[in-house]
């Protein structure tokens, strides 16, 4: 079949990251054609800063070089800008005469600098701030010439100004308004950068109108080079290169000079096409919703959501973007993000810490208890972490008291109590399960232009397998990337194969009543044929936790733990940990466990944390005997499922204790064997506040005391230590396990696969758990009877396999 | 050399799943795909060695049960940016029974 073909116009960031994009998700429909007016591949024009700064080279910031091109079959024409799109014919044509066909037509035409009418602008050493040229124009000039003004005091102006002070000229900066930065900072943080640039040995001119670029004599080739500034109050200053970064326009002469309807922009809907359906726009050159985006994150939604559509796939929408900025000239720490503006007329609130000695100005605006905008000035490091508040629209009355001292002041200290991402040396470990350093994730960042936490976990594997260090990663790609970095939405796709999160996967599962995976996947859209490693596991979760004793079970999207009932070894062997209830055992057991490990020469024989026993170092193929030589049932020590009810000593023998704790715990553990849930679930029943069975660190913990039992939920004694919090006191053994069960419940329905009980309730507030729990009378006893009925009837799984042959044959080697 | 083996009933290689084939020398995963296609690579994940029968397979690869590497039935290869190989036997289904080809 011949392929369609696409022709991209436009050979930046934001054209090429969908072209990107779509070879990703189908690389074989479309012979590809890109045009591009620069005589470049695609670089990374966020970085031109660092260029002008001496930071990095052009080499550094290249993002897809030649050979990219090359091997993806694409045909790039360089030094090439198209003046004219025949839609008619489906023809576009460069200056050059160069044309080619398309069936699909991608603008992506970018912004250009604005120039404001003011006389003389032609002259030469008249700049814009834009592209490669424009900055190695800089670069050049600064060698010859002495006296630099900055016209615009803005993002670009200032990394403009700062990076022509570095090449070693004289910089002012004119800007009309009363500070810096006026569409980011309020007055106190502009005032702020301010000083903070003068101590840098920039010059400022604020609340000037520039009148006019006065020239010198016109020399023999007729053209004359600017020599000064004139401002309207009569002021006039040398100038030999006059850069303006007054702000930037959508660039749509040439879809408008086709036809395309425009305004302000090329005007697209929310799958990114034009008026003309085989026209699509992305990127700054587009109004959608009538909204134009300057910075990059935006841009990487639109193309993501672009390329579906090229696809053919027909899903996705961009539905607008919420954007935060920091100023990348180093030594000067800057973030700001949404709405701050002040006025309180409409509700707004004002958090503000104000240290002018120390240099850290921070504000955060609220409204309706969330956060709409944040400026930081002097201290970042919680930039990223207020955005994604703001972005995910939470509420923040929990943790209102502390939230301008940081996430820190959470508790929540981060791997290694490392927090400050700028304090490291290259050399310093950030993720300890794979071994990967600081500046390994720092030049990947650079070399192979990285944006995304995703891109850095794929090509590093810094934070792919315990996560603990992802905020950290976070924090070098924030500083990393600067105005290039934006969170991700924490309602994000369930896995690569499928644009749906997984609170959509879930509604929809219930709506729709799937009952097996291939139904859920056939029904929702999925991509790939099986899915795939990741969502396989979380699609069977939902479905037998949403429609228990009616979906279908899959043990092939079980990870191999789940599947044979057993933990796998790094040799490939398996642990066997039968329940003990409560962490009681007889001598009974304890000789049929020493019996069973002498038969099968089990290497190690060892106590968990968990009061039970572990064998180790067994051999697949012995499994089902061992478990019928046990005759115990299984612990479940290597499901998403219930683990262990921890119980100390309690009254039946301690001289302290308050409660039969230990009764209470077998108890707790028979009413939830077997549940699965979406991950491990630990319990913890202690007998008095001296709490030796460690219920502050479970996701369920219970402390006895004289008049009943405190029920504390969501701890955590893993990755982070996170302490359980207070959810109620009840009387009898009963409650406790009514509350706890549909606490467990709730959290089994709503919780997203691989969410332990902390991240659960951090997202929905402890709050909403005690509303269910506590304030719904019948919704607790509903979710407590929803649970019971899931758990009906359940099959201990080690009898199950020794009774059956067909259940066995998985655990046999074919000897050949 | 050509030497093929008889293994195993196709039905006794369970759909998206994997059986261990024993060897004097070598242990070998027979995978069946969704689609009932039958790969044999080694049962080794050149990661750290991981048996990679016991993964979970989705359409032609199967993902280490060990440390989640990629590794594509078809050639043996992780998947970018992993790199690394295991090796592929030939397969064939003659009369329902699963045949495989070891090396010499």
């Amino acid at each position: 079949m011949q392929k369609m073909k696409l022709v991209v116009i436009g050979n930046g960031m934001a054209g090429m990251r969908t072209v990107e994009e779509l070879l990703k998700i189908a690389p074989d429909i479309y012979d590809i054609t890109v045009f591009g007016d620069e005589p470049y591949p695609n670089y990374n024009r966020i970085m031109l800063s660092p260029v002008l700064a001496n930071e990095q080279t052009i080499d550094d910031i290249i993002l897809n070089t030649r050979e990219w091109y090359a091997e993806h079959n694409i045909t790039l024409y360089t030094s090439a800008r198209i003046n004219k799109i025949d839609r008619k014919n489906r023809v576009v044509t460069a200056e050059d005469g160069t044309s080619a066909e398309y069936d699909r037509l991608l603008i992506a035409t970018g912004s250009k600098p604005f120039m404001p009418p003011i006389p003389g602008k032609e002259l030469d050493g008249v700049l814009g701030y834009r592209d490669i040229k424009d900055t190695n124009d800089m670069i050049e000039a600064a060698k010859t010439h002495k006296h630099a003004v900055v016209i615009g005091g803005g993002l670009l102006g200032l990394e403009a100004a700062n990076g022509l002070k570095i090449q070693g000229m004289e910089v002012t900066v004119v800007h009309k308004n009363e500070w810096l930065l006026e569409r980011q900072l309020d007055k106190t943080a502009g005032k702020m950068l301010q000083k903070n640039l003068e101590a840098k040995g920039l010059n400022f001119l604020l609340q000037k109108n520039t009148e006019q670029i006065i020239g010198n004599a016109p020399g023999l080739d007729g053209r004359s080079r600017v020599k000064a500034v004139r401002f309207s109050d009569g002021q006039e200053i040398a100038a030999d290169l006059l850069v303006v970064a007054v702000g930037i326009r959508p660039n749509f002469a040439l879809a408008e000079s086709a036809g395309i309807y425009c305004d302000k922009g090329v005007v697209v809907n929310d799958t990114m096409q034009t008026y003309d359906p085989r026209v699509y726009a992305v990127g700054e050159c587009v109004a959608h919703r009538g909204v134009s985006y300057g910075l990059v994150a935006p841009l990487f939604e639109m193309a993501k959501v672009c390329a579906t559509h090229l696809a053919n796939f027909g899903i996705g929408l961009y539905k607008g973007s919420v954007t935060s900025t920091k100023l990348k000239v180093t030594g000067i720490d800057l973030f700001s993000a949404g709405d701050f503006a002040s006025n309180d007329e409409d509700g707004r609130e004002e958090i503000v810490l104000h240290d002018a000695v120390g240099g850290v100005y921070k504000k955060l605006v609220i409204k309706n208890d969330k956060i709409i905008g944040s400026v930081l000035f002097g201290d970042t490091a919680d930039g990223s972490w207020y955005f994604q508040m703001l972005r995910d629209g939470k509420a923040i009355h929990e943790i209102r008291d502390s939230l301008m001292f940081g996430q820190d002041s959470l508790g929540n200290t981060g791997h290694q109590g490392q927090d400050k991402a700028a304090a490291m040396t290259n050399e310093m470990e950030v993720c300890g399960c794979n071994g990967v350093c600081k500046g390994t994730i720092v030049k990947a960042i650079q070399d192979q232009g990285l944006f995304t936490i995703d891109d850095v976990k794929k090509q590093t594997k810094a934070g792919s397998s315990c996560g603990s260090c992802v905020g950290l990663v976070e924090q070098i790609l924030a500083s990393t990337l600067g105005g290039g970095y934006a969170p991700p939405s924490t309602s994000k796709a369930i896995c690569g194969c499928s644009d749906k999160n997984h609170e959509e996967v879930r509604a929809e599962i219930r709506t729709h009543k799937y009952l097996n995976i291939p139904d859920a996947m056939q029904g929702m859209g999925w991509r790939t044929p099986n899915g795939c490693a990741t969502c396989r596991p979380a699609l069977n979760y939902y479905l037998i936790s949403t429609w228990p004793h009616e979906a279908k079970d899959d043990p092939q999207s079980r990870f191999i733990n789940e599947r044979v009932h057993a933990n796998i070894q790094k040799d490939g062997t398996y642990s066997v940990i039968p329940r003990m209830y409560g962490g009681v055992t007889t001598a009974d057991q304890l000789r049929k466990i020493a019996d069973v490990a002498d038969k099968y020469a089990v290497p190690m024989v060892k106590v968990t944390g968990g009061q039970r026993i572990d064998l180790l170092g067994v051999k697949k193929e012995d499994l089902v005997g061992m478990w019928a030589d046990l005759d115990m049932p299984s612990g479940y020590a290597y499901g998403k499922s219930i683990r262990t009810v921890k119980t100390c000593v309690g009254s039946e023998f301690c001289r302290f204790g308050t409660q039969n704790s230990t009764q209470l715990g077998i108890d707790i553990e028979k009413a939830f064997d077997h549940m699965w849930a979406p991950h491990k679930v630990k319990f913890a029943v202690s007998g008095c506040p001296r709490n030796c069975a460690e219920s502050g660190i479970k996701d369920v913990g219970i402390i006895g005391v004289d008049s009943g039992w405190e029920i504390y939920v969501g701890g955590n004694g893993g990755i982070k230590t996170e302490a359980a919090q207070f959810l109620c006191k009840v009387k009898t053994a009963d409650e406790v396990i009514e509350y706890s069960g549909a606490f467990i419940q709730i959290y089994r329905e709503e919780a997203r696969y691989l969410d332990r009980t902390v991240h659960w309730i951090e997202r929905v507030g402890l709050e909403y758990v005690k509303r269910r729990i506590l304030e719904d009378t019948e919704g607790r006893t509903a979710a407590y009877e929803r649970l019971l009925y899931a758990l009906q009837g359940a099959v201990e799984p080690w009898s199950e396999r020794v009774k059956s042959s067909a259940l066995q044959k998985q655990f046999e080697t074919i000897e050949v | 050399m050509s030497n093929w083996v008889k293994v195993a009933p196709f039905e006794d290689i369970p759909k998206l799943g994997a059986r261990v084939v024993r060897s004097k020398n070598v242990e070998i995963g027979v995978f069946r795909t969704e689609d009932d296609r039958i790969f044999a690579i080694n049962n080794t994940c050149p990661h750290k060695g991981g048996p990679l029968s016991q993964g979970i397979v989705y359409g032609d690869k199967v993902a280490c049960p060990l440390h989640s590497w990629k590794i594509s039935l078809v050639d043996g290869k992780a998947e970018a940016p992993d790199v690394g190989e295991t090796a592929c036997f030939n397969t064939k289904i003659e009369d329902g029974f699963v045949y495989l080809e070891l090396k010499d």
